[in-house]
């Protein structure tokens, strides 16, 4: 009886994708993807996605040692809050970014006045928009494992004689590394789906703010032709996808890791 | 106890009194608009009924809203659907992929042409329409004119070339022989407003009509901006479950009462 909703299931999350390779124009992809259009897309939003996600790395494992740390008040209130842009949908969080970023925001407005930085429509916009809806993903990981973890062996590596650059490096780190290059993986996929956040935040500019899921979507509400280039650079964002999966297994798969 | 659950009773009271003046005020806003329907509206008792639903472009939200309006008060017995307002562009690919409508209201020819193998009939052109510059209220950057716009350090925002406000654009930068460096192309006439109701641009590429319709900016006239109109055409979609009622919508919008109401926002007659 379990078979029948589990393939529904299965099939909703699989033939919508099947669908989107049927309606491909297969010989003409290769040349969509070639396109100048699409390669300026590709090359940006992974310059803007490994950007966000070395961002996340630095400020994303020390956020989720202090929740791991914290007794469990002040841990459950840190991580409700950190939780909340994954649970936001990510144009609330453009919105959000332009109203405290923006040059009328609470902080946009004196980067402007002091320092004459202007964020909205930047490249730097759209590593933000990214950073604040993937941080979650590597927090909530790395903070899972570290809870695992436990500070057992930390501590006894601590008693052993071990300094705490020593205990990070070879206690703390190993025990945790699986969560954090789960959590690094699913961030940066995050980081290269983020899509509105972005357009209100940073804008549709090609080459500056334009990156794939905004080039798809310029694309497909474009005039008839240029929906063939919307739907290759849909299969390229799937193909990737799949890599960055693939990435994931032979890593959790490799021996002693 | 009793007298402090009172108490939270009380200020539940005042919360959805609060919330129910909130609710009233905000109806009475929107009546507002509703105005000109009703001193508009002439008691003819006819026979159409049924449903209608328009797919309009972004720049037609408050013509078109106000249209729709007289049209039901018209013609109590037809249901108007909530106008779908969206960039032309995205409107014809919704159209294209199957989306349940009656009418599609472009903003341009090219647009409605590449929907044409869906239409019932040829679609009537019923607006014209102008880019003005559109900036914050007081012009505080002192924009008069379109070279104006290539200052280094201004933000401006126009429509993607692909949609018809930014086609409409490029042809008058074109023709004023006038190369811009926009911050961000959006889809729809509407984002590009909002961008410098924000006050996150200084400028942009809009149509009057836009600039009429809406608070905290203003419109600096363009020389050049009447010889690139836009043309707004009105189709019935071959699809239309309905063509009697579709058909009644769009001969009330080239009628001269129809006419007279997309004047009042602004919009030229083609």
């Amino acid at each position: 009886m379990l078979y029948i909703p589990a393939a529904v299931g299965f099939a909703l999350l699989v033939l919508p994708l099947v669908g989107l390779f049927a309606r491909a124009d297969w010989p003409r992809v290769p040349a969509a993807i070639v396109s100048t259009e699409a390669l300026t897309a590709l090359g940006l939003s992974l310059q803007t996605a490994l950007s966000a996600t070395a961002l996340c790395l630095i400020v994303g494992v020390p956020l989720a040692l202090v929740i791991a740390r914290s007794g469990p008040r002040l841990g459950g209130l840190l991580r409700a809050l950190t939780t909340l842009p994954l649970v936001m949908p990510p144009l609330v969080g453009g919105i959000a970014l332009l109203y405290l970023l923006g040059r009328n925001g609470l902080l946009g407005g004196f980067l402007g006045l002091a320092f004459g930085i202007q964020i909205p429509f930047t490249t730097a916009a759209v590593v933000i928009a990214q950073a604040f809806v993937a941080l979650p993903f590597l927090v909530i990981a790395v903070e899972g494992a570290l809870r695992t973890a436990g500070t057992g062996l930390e501590t006894v590596a601590a008693t052993l004689g071990a300094g705490r650059w020593t205990v990070f490096r070879r206690v703390s780190l190993p025990t945790i590394l699986p969560g954090l290059l789960a959590g690094t993986v699913l961030c940066f996929a995050r980081a290269l789906g983020e899509f509105g956040a972005t357009a209100l935040f940073a804008g549709n500019a090609a080459g500056v703010t334009r990156t794939m899921p905004l080039a798809i979507y310029t694309a497909f509400n474009g005039a008839g032709a240029t929906q063939d280039s919307a739907i290759a650079l849909s299969l390229l964002l799937v193909v990737v996808g799949i890599v960055i999966l693939l990435l994931l297994r032979s890593w959790r798969t490799t021996p002693g890791m | 106890m009793a007298h402090g659950s009172d108490r939270g009773r009380g200020t539940r009271r005042w919360t959805r009194a609060a919330a129910a003046v909130i609710v009233a005020s905000t109806v009475t806003l929107s009546g507002c608009s509703h105005s000109v329907s009703d001193s508009l509206t002439s008691a003819q008792p006819d026979q159409l009924q049924g449903s209608l639903t328009i797919l309009a472009a972004a720049s037609l939200t408050e013509s078109f809203t106000e249209l729709a309006a007289i049209f039901a008060a018209d013609h109590p017995d037809v249901t108007i659907a909530p106008i779908s307002f969206a960039g032309s562009t995205t409107l014809a690919t919704q159209i294209r992929e199957g989306a349940p409508a009656d009418i599609f209201a472009a903003a341009d020819e090219a647009t409605m042409r590449s929907v044409s193998d869906l239409l019932e009939g040829e679609p009537i052109p019923f607006a014209t329409n102008s880019l003005q510059i559109a900036v914050q209220s007081g012009n505080p950057l002192n924009i008069s004119e379109l070279a104006g716009l290539s200052v280094p350090g201004l933000q401006l925002v126009l429509c993607a070339p692909q949609v018809p406000c930014g086609a409409t654009a490029q042809s008058l930068l074109e023709s004023e022989n006038i190369v811009l460096t926009p911050a961000s192309e959006e889809l729809n006439v509407k984002a590009v407003l909002t961008k410098v109701q924000l006050g996150e641009a200084d400028a942009g590429l809009v149509y009057v009509t836009d600039i009429a319709a809406a608070e905290a900016v203003e419109g600096v006239s363009v020389p050049g901006a009447d010889e690139v109109k836009s043309t707004y055409p009105i189709g019935i979609l071959e699809t239309s479950v309905n063509q009697t009622v579709a058909g009644a919508f769009r001969d009330f919008v080239v009628s001269d009462r129809g006419q007279n109401i997309l004047a009042q926002f602004g919009f030229g007659r083609p």
